[in-house]
């Protein structure tokens, strides 16, 4: 018997008002898979993982983690769910150390010390841990934000557009970081309209349009030119 | 139940040293009560006999209004970075941070409080009697906090956030004040709460349970619509 998707997404709508932001979407991501969400603004991508995120409840469908529907109390399911975003949910007053303790403790994180020290460590801010977080450049935010969000080792790690303000320097930085949590098997979903960054390390690209799900396919199945063709036909097809 | 309180404690924890670092919402909310407090007292000519009888009007008008600015900014905080958006991912019971806001909000107004009473005394020649003033005090801010939070948490979302509060809060808040006011009233005449204002104690009392139980149960209702 084969494991089943860890997420897996089934015929998923969202209506805010008179507005449809999903209209149907089915997808479903693998455990260790890295799959990347393309589309334009307003396609419905950040709706989505804000969905699977337990942030937003859909109009339609259904969600399912490790083949649980999430359906109800979505409290334990939110230990297994990693989000980061172009906002960072951290606290500017208080310091790098104070903002992860804060959501270790949230999150129940067994020696929450340690696991604090080792992330640091991973993003290169141990010197500035006890160093308020509005002191802190873009790019460092960003890195403080990965560590929040592996704070509790989810099983899915959620990116919503996680390069967005981010100079030349921190976009390298986080590939190289996001490459190897690629390698060691994490499992990532990652909504973004930049088709470079979004490829660059993704085991399989779909294209949200309009709320649909209108192409996926494996990243190796096209080359980057084709990808491009393939994506130039949703996004700049006239509306 | 332990792990709940100290999942809202470490909410409320982390408003109070955002708070102490900042002095942002402390300072707005205090400067606004004392300019407040200032222009009723050059706007109004008391003589010593109605001074007792409009002090506790005054005073409220000005902690309501000095306590919205409050709300409404701790909730634009938890906005500013979407952190509301990561309390809310996190495996805590939505009540739990309901509480931990609602304990953030009540040190907040409580602080104000504290500081504008002694100026009220001065400016306005008034005898603050703190331990009899200290019951309808405490209820009717403890009502004010618990209202003010629901809907600043409701509201926080929306473009017109600022204006939106006050328009949903105060008429809700109307039985609190006039009970907070009466009963304050009592505490300034040097009569006995238990025997004049009982009834005022026990409608702020009342008001306090059952919008407290109310919005500990709808809170997650809230937050996510």
């Amino acid at each position: 018997m084969t494991a089943p998707p860890l997420i897996e997404v089934e015929d998923l709508h969202k209506n805010y008002g008179l507005r449809r932001a999903l209209r149907g979407v089915t997808m479903r991501v693998a455990q260790g898979e890295w799959v990347t969400l393309f589309g334009p603004n307003g396609a419905g991508k950040t709706t989505l993982i804000h969905i699977i995120a337990t942030l937003v409840r859909p109009s339609r469908g259904t969600v399912r983690l490790q083949g649980h529907p999430l359906t109800g109390d979505w409290t334990e399911a939110r230990r297994h769910i990693g989000l980061v975003s172009h906002r960072s949910f951290l606290y500017p007053d208080l310091t790098a150390a104070e903002n992860l303790r804060l959501y270790a403790h949230l999150y129940d994180v067994p020696d929450a010390e340690a696991r604090i020290r080792a992330l640091a460590e991973r993003v290169g801010l141990v010197k500035r841990l006890h160093d308020p977080v509005r002191t802190f450049s873009r790019g460092m935010v960003q890195r403080l934000t990965i560590a929040r969000a592996l704070l509790h080792s989810p099983l899915i790690l959620l990116l919503d557009e996680p390069y967005t303000g981010l100079d030349a320097g921190a976009t390298a930085w986080l590939t190289r970081l996001l490459g190897q949590m690629a390698r060691e098997g994490h499992t990532i979903l990652m909504a973004t309209h930049n088709l470079e960054q979004g490829l660059a390390l993704c085991d399989r690209a779909v294209i949200l349009h309009r709320g649909r799900l209108v192409f996926d396919s494996p990243r190796q199945a096209l080359s980057t030119e084709e990808w491009q063709a393939v994506y130039r036909t949703y996004v700049e097809e006239p509306s | 139940m332990r792990a709940y309180l100290r999942k809202a404690w470490l909410i409320a924890w982390k408003d109070l040293v955002s708070e102490w670092r900042s002095r942002e919402i402390f300072s707005i909310m205090a400067v606004f009560a004392l300019l407040t407090i200032l222009i009723f007292n050059f706007a109004l000519e008391l003589s010593s006999v109605n001074r007792v009888e409009v002090a506790p009007g005054l005073l409220w008008v000005t902690f309501i209004f000095a306590g919205l600015l409050g709300v409404n900014r701790s909730f634009a905080r938890e906005q500013d970075q979407g952190n509301l958006a990561g309390l809310m991912m996190a495996p805590v019971d939505r009540s739990a941070i309901y509480l931990g806001k609602l304990i953030g909000n009540l040190a907040f107004i409580a602080s104000v409080e504290a500081v504008t009473l002694p100026l009220f005394a001065a400016l306005f020649n008034v005898a603050v009697p703190v331990w009899p003033l200290a019951v309808p005090l405490f209820l009717g801010t403890l009502g004010f906090a618990i209202i003010g939070t629901v809907f600043a948490a409701m509201s926080v979302n929306t473009r017109l956030r600022d204006v939106l509060l006050p328009v949903l809060v105060l008429p809700i808040f109307v039985p609190v004040v006039i009970a907070a006011v009466k009963a304050s009233s009592t505490a300034f005449a040097r009569r006995s709460l238990l025997e004049e204002a009982r009834h005022w104690l026990g409608l702020l009392v009342t008001f306090d349970v059952l919008f407290f139980t109310l919005a500990m149960l709808l809170f997650d209702v809230i937050l996510e619509e």
